[in-house]
């Protein structure tokens, strides 16, 4: 199954990744033949088969206590954002 | 000294024959002298490593400590840890500092080693033969014009360069097993669960293992006796009791039911790799194991599971990389969707794109049962598959590798080709269970890895035939030209 | 000319009053400085992993049980994938294909006194998302990330509401129940209970249903109402002029009453959903279930039907009074002070009421106290709260106290209306009703005497309307109330007073 440069630009939109008109030739190419590659699975007889989910079969989720383990260390984090104001993460203002 | 395992390090450390300040310094001579020409290394954090070496020389000098305490390690750049730069072989975290420590780097840091630094990885872990890093190729020991394998691929060269005794990894689809392969060291992927992925940068949540490179399997059961075990911060990390590896090592291999996969000696093994991988499974014989063959007939679809599964969950984990709140951000965002399409269009390489848009893909509306749905079934059929050999036969055996280390650039036109290279890896990663490399010869020079894989926590098994096979043999002890 | 039917379906995002977030251990505490409340796991940095909160599903149980749904034994948690700057790890982690809880169904009391089901879908636990803030940062938006983690339950009704008013009851109903079982604060104003309503109109009789729209954006009760109907109407206008409603999400605006189309979420947005590979699925067990059940208060129905029994109230007077748990207590606390209901034989309490022998008997009498209870909680107790903005358990008045003045009323030491004089006195002063009625000497005047000499000299004072009286002219009969009541400065005995005053007038 090939993909068009329609899907491949939609994909990239989708994912928030921007290229180029170069790549995305290129992206059309490679991404078709992954695709392609993977349609061997199609061949398989999966039949009443459960989909695995997780190595972990017949694990359950572990709960945990309801309790306040964190304090404030918005300094420290803060220190890897590159835009920060009066203790707020800034982007380019949004329209709603 | 940077011959010598941790084995042997730590009983030297403890005789006080050298000083782990000795041995540091004496590494990081050797990390300033090759690291230039490998790129093993992406971080080499010299002051804080020399000032650990002191304070364990303090732990050994009042006869405390562990057996690690002192000992030299390196962490695959994809752990995070606190105060150090933390890359994942990737332009979007070039400069992001981590506030925190994975729980691997917490549990070796407490058992007293010294971290010598960060090491060069295929980007988010995506990749064979370490390649796709923003920061540029490692190059193999063994011949610099060659890939060392990947993702892992800076601790590997690290390791076989004898730049560091052992280094941490991080195995999805082969990237612990495949480079120790390919620079001929010990490469072990515990079970799915084993090992905390708390701190370790996410790449494919279902598949993702935390594990160890080192020079023999006796250091790996060294150091998967430390990181090894639950915690409370991953809800897919198990509660199962963490045996005694080291202990494990000497019991006797007479009996050992060792199971030949049939699908793993096929056209697409190399032939003289696959002669010394037969040379290897001789000596177990001699040892007193049984060999038979087994099949596990939906394994040939492990790859295109793979990169279905894989792909699916990295395109949702790599979402997070947004440059809103760490990472790199684009100059100048017009609006919202220019910072979002611009950052991660300049922080990501073409490979991660790739899997993000494959995986973005196979999730979506009218294609999600027919490849991810589909995908996790073929998984479940191979996860049987492992399961029914395990009720015939105690381990499995066979090629890590299809081929010895290719050579750089010789397979990165056509991502399928690179993909190939994990096709005896991957199965292991979809059935969740432990594996291991061990060195079992060359072909023209170049390494060769026998894998062992064992069904789930069988770990002590699997390192005890590695240490009795090491025992044999001495193919671990072969340094490459030039770093001898 | 159309008739047009509405179709409204409600999702309810109620968000948890657990002490920590759904999968971190950060404080859900609301108003703290931005950011504060944000560890690395609700950051979305890299390598951190959720670990799920229990006490969260354990509120999500007991919402399951009120409504009488299915509890999943297994359930599983899912990704939905988008980007937006408030949702820092580029996906929500929810519930999609198998939610906690599912096919439960809500009894709600309309306007009118009848009652209709209405089907609840499914409620499934999730992570809020942080905050955005638009104003005042020069060009940016800025993103607080406390929110971001907070337990969320997610409540799905079947489309089963046709008309504004039968959603503003189902969604009260929804809240009082939520506060009962103490799983949400239920705080419009801060965010703790959020709706959107999915509306669309279609043919009276149609079997398809109309397109619908998302409404979102409506933070208080009166705004859904106002949403829907405006948006009932917009739809209709378009259909009628031979267009189409587009599927949407519309943005309520209070100030303008106008719903809008949001283009910034307008997208075709794929959420991709797949099961979180960081998450294990979530097991319950009966054990599990039976613990739960065990925390389950009397619940609103229940406490309503009780008093109806009990108390003999009308189902409209047992609805408002069982609206909150806290209005409830307040409310029996007041019937046990003026001396408790009759345990009666309570299921024919009606029947009793009607037999005229029972009836003399005094049963009338002893369920007044629990009538004159509700009518003055709802009435000037309610109307005193609503003036000052307090909630019942801030009341200034306790229900000892409210009891003193109603035992007054009772045993007829003052009247109705003077009571309500007194009530004022008591609620702005904090004093006891004996004291004032004291103090201001209020006690009812109950000797007919003294009554008939101020009829008297009411009468005397007034010959022309004593004359248009006594031609005819009933309606005076008010006056003459009015003019003796301020004779005796509002203390007379409301009822003596009609008797002896008819007497007098008609000579």
């Amino acid at each position: 199954m090939s993909l068009t440069r329609t899907d491949v630009e939609n994909i990239a939109r989708l994912a928030r990744l921007e290229i180029t008109e170069s790549e995305l030739a290129e992206y059309v190419g490679t991404l078709s033949r992954i695709i392609n590659f993977v349609e061997q699975l199609n061949a398989a007889d999966t039949g009443d088969v459960e989909p695995m989910a997780h190595p972990l079969s017949g694990q359950t989720q572990r709960l945990r206590a309801d309790e306040i383990t964190e304090r404030d260390k918005h300094e420290l984090y803060q220190k890897n954002a590159p835009q920060v104001e009066a203790g707020l993460y800034l982007v380019p203002k949004v329209i709603e | 000294m940077y011959t010598l395992t941790i084995a042997e390090l730590s009983a030297g450390l403890r005789a006080r024959r050298f000083s782990s300040v000795e041995l540091t310094r004496a590494l990081l001579e050797r990390i300033a002298r090759f690291n230039p020409h490998l790129n093993a290394f992406l971080t080499v954090t010299a002051d804080e490593a020399l000032a650990a070496a002191q304070r364990a020389d303090q732990e050994l000098q009042a006869g405390r400590g562990s057996p690690l305490t002192g000992v030299p390690i390196a962490h695959k750049d994809i752990f995070c840890t606190r105060g150090i730069r933390t890359s994942c072989g990737s332009k979007i975290l070039d400069n992001f500092v981590s506030p925190y420590d994975a729980t691997v780097v917490t549990r070796l840091k407490e058992a007293g080693t010294v971290l010598l630094g960060k090491t060069n990885m295929d980007e988010f872990a995506m990749g064979s033969s370490n390649e796709t890093s923003f920061y540029g190729p490692v190059r193999n020991p063994w011949d610099p014009k060659r890939v060392p394998g990947g993702s892992s691929g800076g601790s590997a060269a690290a390791v076989a360069a004898r730049l560091v005794p052992a280094a941490t990894g991080t195995d999805t689809g082969g990237s612990i097993r495949q480079p120790a392969a390919l620079t001929g060291i010990v490469g072990l992927k515990p079970t799915y669960g084993r090992v905390s992925r708390y701190g370790m940068i996410a790449f494919a949540s279902s598949l993702d293992q935390g594990g160890v490179l080192a020079l023999t399997a006796q250091d790996a059961a060294l150091l998967l006796g430390v990181i090894a075990g639950f915690d409370p911060r991953d809800s897919t990390s198990v509660e199962v009791p963490v045996p005694d590896y080291v202990a494990a090592l000497e019991a006797p291999l007479k009996g050992l039911r060792i199971g030949l996969l049939k699908e793993f000696f096929d056209e697409g093994l190399e032939r003289e790799c696959g002669e010394r991988v037969r040379g290897a499974l001789e000596v177990f014989r001699s040892l007193g194991a049984e060999l038979r063959e087994v099949s596990l007939p939906a394994l040939p679809l492990s790859v295109p599971t793979y990169y279905v599964v894989a792909p699916a969950e990295c395109s949702s984990n790599l979402s997070r990389f947004d440059g809103v709140r760490f990472g790199h951000r684009c100059q100048n965002p017009r609006d919202l969707l220019d910072l979002y399409m611009r950052t991660r269009g300049e922080g990501f390489g073409a490979e991660v794109k790739r899997r993000i848009m494959t995986g973005t893909y196979v999730l979506s509306a009218g294609y999600y049962d027919a490849y991810y749905l589909k995908a996790q079934k073929v998984r479940q059929l191979i996860s049987d598959d492992f399961r029914r050999a395990f009720e015939q036969v105690d381990v499995l055996m066979g090629p890590t590798s299809p081929t010895a280390a290719f050579e750089i650039g010789a397979k990165t036109d056509d991502p399928i080709t690179m993909y190939l290279n994990d096709i005896y890896t991957i199965g292991a990663n979809l059935a969740g269970l432990p594996a291991v490399s061990v060195p079992c010869g060359f072909v023209a020079d170049l390494p060769v890895g026998l894998q062992i894989i064992g069904p789930v926590f069988s770990e002590a098994k699997l390192l005890n035939a590695a240490y009795q096979y090491q025992k044999e043999t001495d193919w671990h002890r072969r340094l490459p030209r030039g770093y001898d | 000319m159309t008739e047009w039917e509405t179709v409204i379906g409600l999702e309810i995002h109620a968000q948890l009053a657990t002490r920590s977030k759904i999968f971190s251990g950060s404080s859900t505490a609301f108003g703290a400085a931005p950011n504060t409340q944000a560890n690395l796991v609700d950051l979305g940095y890299p390598g951190v992993l959720p670990v799920l909160n229990g006490a969260a599903v354990r509120m999500a149980v007991k919402f399951g049980l009120a409504i009488g749904a299915n509890i999943a034994r297994r359930s599983v948690f899912a990704r939905k994938n988008y980007f937006y700057p408030d949702l820092p790890k580029g996906y929500q982690i929810s519930q999609y294909e198998r939610p906690v809880v599912e096919d439960g169904a809500l009894d709600v009391l309309l306007e009118d006194g009848s009652r209709k089901t209405v089907g609840i879908t499914r409620a499934h636990l999730e992570e809020d998302a942080g905050k955005s803030l638009h104003e005042g940062l020069k060009g940016y938006t800025g993103i607080d990330l406390n929110r971001a983690g907070t337990p969320l339950l997610e409540i799905v009704s079947e489309p089963d509401m046709r008309s504004a008013k039968e959603a503003i009851a189902y969604m009260k109903k929804v809240h009082t129940l939520v506060r009962y079982l103490e799983i949400c604060d239920g705080n419009m104003q801060e965010g703790s209970f959020r709706c959107d309503a999915n509306v669309s109109v279609r043919p009276k009789g149609a079997a398809k249903f109309g397109t619908r729209a998302e409404l979102k954006n409506l933070n208080s009760f009166r705004f859904v109402e106002k949403a829907i109907n405006h948006e009932v109407a917009r739809q209709i206008e378009i259909l009628e002029g031979g267009g189409v409603v587009v599927q949407e999400t519309r943005l309520y605006d209070s100030d303008r009453n106008e719903t809008r189309s949001m283009r910034s979420k307008e997208e075709a947005n794929d959420y991709r959903y797949f099961p979180d590979p960081d998450l294990l699925p979530l097991a319950i067990d009966e054990a599990f279930i039976e613990e739960v059940r065990k925390t389950l208060p009397e619940l609103p129905d229940e406490k309503a039907a009780r008093f109806v029994r009990e108390y003999g109230l009308p189902e409209y007077d047992a609805g408002v009074l069982t609206a909150s748990r806290e209005l409830a207590a307040y409310y029996e606390s007041v019937v046990i002070a003026l001396g408790g209901a009759p345990k009666l034989a309570a299921d024919n309490l009606k029947e009793q009421l009607a037999e005229p022998k029972l009836a003399a008997g005094g049963l009338k009498e002893q369920l007044a106290a629990p009538k004159l209870a509700a009518n003055w909680v709802m009435g000037d107790l309610a109307a005193a709260l609503n003036r000052d903005g307090l909630e019942i358990t801030s009341s200034r008045l306790g229900p000892q106290h409210l009891a003193g003045l109603l035992r007054r009323i009772a045993d007829a030491t003052i009247s109705g209306k003077i009571a309500k004089d007194v009530f004022e006195v008591m609620w702005s002063e904090s004093a006891e009703a004996d004291a004032i009625i004291e103090s201001r000497g209020l006690k009812q005047i109950t000797d007919s005497s003294a009554i008939e000499r101020a009829i008297e000299q009411v009468m005397a004072a007034n010959p022309a309307q004593l004359a248009d009286y006594r031609a005819g002219k009933e309606k005076l009969f008010g006056f003459f109330v009015g003019q003796v009541m301020k004779a005796m400065q509002g203390k007379a005995n409301p009822a003596q007073l009609n008797e002896l005053l008819k007497r007098k007038l008609s000579g």
